[in-house]
């Protein structure tokens, strides 16, 4: 009677066996369905954005802060009857836009998903969303994601500040940390690109659970799994606030940078780029009609001139000859040269000056005399190979100034200059012959020598130094007690002597006191070195003006370089505008109402 | 010493290696349903379940070493007063027991606590097998057979007074025992239609299907019966009448008989698409887990949605769900057979006893095992109702370790002995 029933039970334990093992196999391996739904599970999950660091002046003025912002977003399987009608009046859209709308979130097909958040109405206002808020729960589905947006105190530094926008799918692709997601903003240049990783934070993920209607019931397990956002690292700059309007007034309506060293620090008191936007234009529901609007403008005011515009230095690159003269010991400071206008032209009322004169009285004879006799020391008897000896001495210790290479400031985008090297006129002369002759113009800082702004103001703050210059850089603290980048607190010597400097600092200190710069550079209280220069246009435009100053001479706490675009000699705008930028940060005020006004008019006839 | 080498020659060690494998993946599996990377809380923390676990663990290795030293005769002697005495103690849980996710089923002071019930499955199994091995047992008396439905029924209906529905159901196994010592299948066929026409109609949406459905196969029948017998067609006649009686109350039953979140996980048996955040939460998030494990699985501690609460009851009723999460098809396979063998190798064990009590408490083992491990895998799969049984050897708990264990471990002890038995008859 009981026989084969053993068999029943083990072939019922293997049936359930199989059973459950070709289920398994279903829900498993054949149906991946399950794979999605775990991660986007029915539980919401709701990013907390961070606070973005704030950017502060050196004197702890906020310059950029943060502000709300709000983002429609949509989960679209959660859409239940849509009012199209009612949520057009809302959100001020026409039938035709909405659809559109529907019909771009559907186009990403990659990142679209149903069960997913995506931006809808991106970019609403504190305003824009009071008129809604109260409408929003009639559209289940839709819902309201809070971050914040740039703002800025004042309408300054807009490009040594850069932007933040939203991250392209190009750098998203880009992106193998993994940390940002489509929708996050990124800093896309000036300090907000530089310092992305200090000024981002880490973003807070909440776990929200909500019941089949979509209305949230509150925290996931209590928050146990939820994590805080991290606000970014604030960033101190070392930009003087008032110096920065100051000189963004004084660059109204003109071309040019002003670019203003502390010399002991490297630290940039002041970056101006003429002209320049309202950085408040490009944040916000309006950033992308706006950043046409700027970038399309004829006027460039994105082109970050102080690193970006390569020049040619003109005059003031004399300052640089004589220092490598004195240096490569082909003149002394005694060296008096014969103002020859035959081969190269020369203006003023002299005619046998020594070094300090030569500088004062901006000689170009002098100076074309003083290069020829460092690329031609005789080293070789062949006069082509001579100059290519000379040429290369001349570029190690010109290069040793920080020109011909980017400093490595800390933004992004600085641009090189050039100063030619041997094989950079062997492929400028097609490999035919070259020797000093040919090449002469170098001497006063024309011809190809380029050299950005920035190049320009570190220059001065290392004559102001004697000798030696801290990398320009705009952040002193990362965090509000905190340190610069390390690379920031390096000394760079150049490769000339600290008792040729003083020599230079004399000669500049002439300069202002009874050369070129006597009339519109000199200050009552203070001494002021500098250095002209006229870089030549004419006659297609009018020349550039140019000039570099450091003041007091003894201990500098400024270092300055201005170049103003079509402005005539550098005696003029230059020295006007440098001199005002240094009485506006050493005393704190102007003095001189009829420099300031003959700047701010902006006519400069010579 | 001689006792120790005699038992340990004859036990079953195949047996108890399933067993400390099983209940080492267990307690590895129940470290990694709840793990937290960032607290990166030891295993071994008293403070997690992980650490407990190990603990109910020790204890019950105690336990199963205690039961093989005790008197062999202790266990057939001692049934009938065991039973007395658990139901006693089933009878007071209601009384002064506390309360427990909905369940009124522990005794206990302070934090520690036990489940009376868990230890009534095995007690109850040495009382049916006791009756069944007992001189002049036959099965087909009907007074027998009442007798052995009382045996279940009482404790069954104790622990339904806790309403622990979920443990009251194991000793429907019992009934499958009762058929492997002769009992008619008739009962187990009835049983298994009934429960077929009952999952049956809830599927299908309206009855009426099923009634012509009915009247087609009689036809059928009747039509192809070559000697058409009267008493044959009025047997299947009134057969088909109460099926379509059964039909009739099923709509009935699910409506005004079960309780609401009763009716649900039937509901979400069928259809747990339809509200997946009510009452399909439990199988739908339970399939969700096991489904994203993928053929591989995520990786030991790497699952998700057991760790972050989707999944209710991960570390004790739905514990499959880790397993099928991090381990992938492959680990629910290896799982699965592991159960299956021991299953098989107790109802082997259970074959070769040599009298009625053994052999019958074998199958009791079997059966009781054999109800777990389908009834909670099929759950956690949505092939049954959530119905709130463990896992045995994975499921957290210290009652329910134990109880598995003194059921294995006595079959184990009677089978070391087999040979004295026959002796003593």
């Amino acid at each position: 009677m009981n026989e084969g029933r053993k068999e029943i039970f083990q072939i019922a334990i293997v049936f359930v066996a199989l059973v459950f093992i070709t289920k398994l196999f279903f829900v498993q391996v054949l149906d991946d369905r399950y794979l999605q739904l775990a991660d986007s599970n029915s539980i919401l999950r709701q990013v907390e954005y961070p606070f973005r660091g704030l950017i502060y002046d050196r004197n702890h003025k906020l310059i950029v802060y943060n502000t709300p912002e709000y983002d429609l977003q949509v989960i679209v399987k959660d859409i239940k009857r849509l009012d199209s009608a009612k949520f057009c009046i809302y959100f001020n859209l026409t039938r035709v836009e909405l659809r559109e709308k529907f019909k771009e979130l559907k186009s990403h097909k990659k990142e679209y998903s149903p069960v997913k958040p995506m931006n809808f109405i991106e970019r609403l206002s504190n305003e824009d969303l009071a008129k809604i808020e109260d409408h929003l729960d009639e559209f289940p589905g839709f819902f309201v994601q809070a971050r914040t947006t740039r703002a800025y105190t004042t309408s300054s530094l807009a490009n040594a500040l850069g932007y933040v926008s939203e991250i392209s799918r190009d750098a998203l692709k880009k992106d193998a940390s993994g940390i940002y997601k489509q929708g996050d903003y990124i800093g896309q240049s000036g300090l907000e690109l530089y310092y992305e990783k200090q000024l981002r934070g880490k973003r807070g993920l909440r776990f929200k659970l909500r019941d089949v209607k979509g209305i949230e019931k509150g925290a996931y397990n209590n928050g146990k799994y939820d994590t805080l956002s991290i606000p970014g690292e604030d960033l101190v700059s070392s930009i003087d606030l008032d110096l920065q309007m100051y000189g963004e007034k004084l660059m109204k309506g003109k071309a040019g940078s002003i670019v203003a060293i502390e010399p002991a620090t490297g630290e940039i008191l002041s970056l101006v780029s003429g002209p320049s936007y309202d950085p408040n234009l490009l944040t916000g529901k309006n950033y992308s009609l706006n950043f046409k609007s700027i970038s399309s403008d004829t006027m460039k005011p994105l082109f970050n001139r102080p690193l970006m515009a390569q020049y040619r230095p003109g005059s003031i690159f004399k300052i640089v000859q004589a220092l490598t003269a004195l240096e490569e010991g082909v003149i002394t400071p005694e060296t008096r040269i014969r103002c020859d206008r035959t081969i190269i032209n020369c203006h003023g009322d002299h005619s046998n000056e020594d070094l300090r004169g030569a500088i004062a009285n901006s000689c170009n004879p002098y100076f074309f005399n003083v290069l020829r006799r460092m690329l031609n020391q005789n080293k070789a008897n062949d006069p082509f190979k001579d100059t290519r000896i000379g040429l290369a001495e001349w570029n190690k210790h010109i290069n040793s100034f920080g020109f011909g290479s980017h400093l490595g400031i800390d933004l992004p985008n600085e641009k090189d200059g050039l100063i030619p090297t041997p094989k950079y006129y062997d492929a400028a002369y097609k490999n035919r012959p070259w020797k000093f002759s040919n090449i002469y113009s170098i001497a006063i800082g024309e011809g190809e020598n380029l050299v950005v702004p920035l190049q320009m103001a570190n220059f001065v703050a290392t004559v102001a130094n004697r000798g030696f210059y801290y990398t320009p850089h705009l952040i002193k603290a990362i965090g509000k007690e905190g340190k610069p980048l390390p690379q920031f607190s390096e000394k760079h010597f150049t490769t000339v002597d600290s008792s040729y400097f003083r020599i230079a600092v004399d000669a500049m200190q002439k300069v202002v006191e009874a050369g070129t710069g006597q009339w519109y550079a000199k200050l009552p209280d203070v001494i002021v070195c500098g250095k002209t220069g006229t870089v030549q246009n004419e006659p297609v435009a009018r020349d550039h003006s140019v000039f570099i100053a450091f003041a007091p001479k003894d201990n500098p706490k400024i270092a300055i370089s201005v170049y103003v675009e079509n402005a005539g000699q550098g005696a003029g705008a230059g020295a006007s505008i440098a001199s005002l930028m240094i009485e506006k940060y050493l005393f704190g005020k102007t003095r001189r109402p009829y420099i300031e006004d003959y700047v701010l008019a902006g006519k400069f006839i010579n | 010493m001689a006792r120790d080498n005699e038992i340990s020659g004859s036990i079953d060690w195949t047996t108890l290696l399933l067993f400390f494998v099983l209940v080492t993946l267990g307690w590895l599996n129940i470290f990694a349903a709840v793990y937290d990377e960032n607290t990166n809380q030891s295993i071994f923390s008293l403070t997690s379940n992980s650490g407990r676990q190990l603990l109910f663990i020790s204890a019950s290795l105690l336990i199963g070493f205690a039961i093989t030293i005790i008197d062999l005769r202790f266990y057939e002697t001692f049934a009938y007063i065991l039973y007395g005495l658990i139901l006693f103690v089933l009878l007071l849980v209601p009384l002064i027991g506390k309360e427990v996710g909905g369940n009124k089923a522990w005794l206990g002071v302070g934090s520690f606590g036990v489940q009376p019930s868990e230890f009534a499955k095995c007690i109850t199994a040495l009382a049916v097998a006791k009756f069944i091995g007992s001189a002049g047992f036959r099965i087909d008396s009907l007074r027998n057979q009442a007798i052995l439905f009382m045996l279940i029924g009482l404790p069954m209906a104790f622990i339904l007074l806790q309403k622990d529905t979920g443990t009251a159901l194991v000793f429907t196994s019992f009934v499958l025992v009762f058929f492997r010592e002769g009992m008619s299948p008739f009962l187990l066929i009835v049983g298994i239609c009934a429960a077929a026409i009952f999952i049956l109609t809830l599927l299908v949406p309206n009855p009426i299907y099923l009634y012509v459905s009915i009247a087609l196969i009689l036809g059928a029948l009747i039509f192809f019966e070559k000697r058409k017998k009267f008493k044959k067609i009025f047997l299947l006649t009134s057969g088909a009448i109460l099926i379509s009686g059964v039909i009739a109350s099923v709509d009935y039953v699910v409506k005004d008989v079960l309780k609401p979140h009763q009716q649900n996980r039937i509901k979400a048996l069928i259809n747990p698409d339809a509200d997946p955040l009510g009452f399909g939460w439990n199988v739908t998030q339970s399939k969700i887990a096991i489904g994203s494990g993928g053929f591989w699985g995520k990786g030991f501690l790497k699952g998700t949605q057991t760790k972050f609460d989707f999944v209710p009851e991960q570390s004790t009723d739905f514990i499959f769900c880790t397993i099928g999460e991090e381990h992938g098809w492959l680990g629910s396979i290896l799982v699965i057979g592991l159960f299956s063998f021991l299953l098989l190798r107790i109802i082997y064990i259970a074959e070769r006893q040599k009298n009625r009590f053994a052999r019958s408490y074998g199958y009791s083992v079997a059966c009781i095992f054999f109800f777990h491990f389908a009834v909670n895998i099929g759950m956690t799969i949505g092939l049954f109702p959530v119905i709130g049984i463990p896992l045995p050897f994975f499921s957290y708990g210290g009652s329910a370790l134990w109880g598995f264990t003194i059921l294995l471990f006595i079959l184990l002890k009677l089978d070391a002995q087999r040979g004295q038995v026959l002796q003593r008859i």
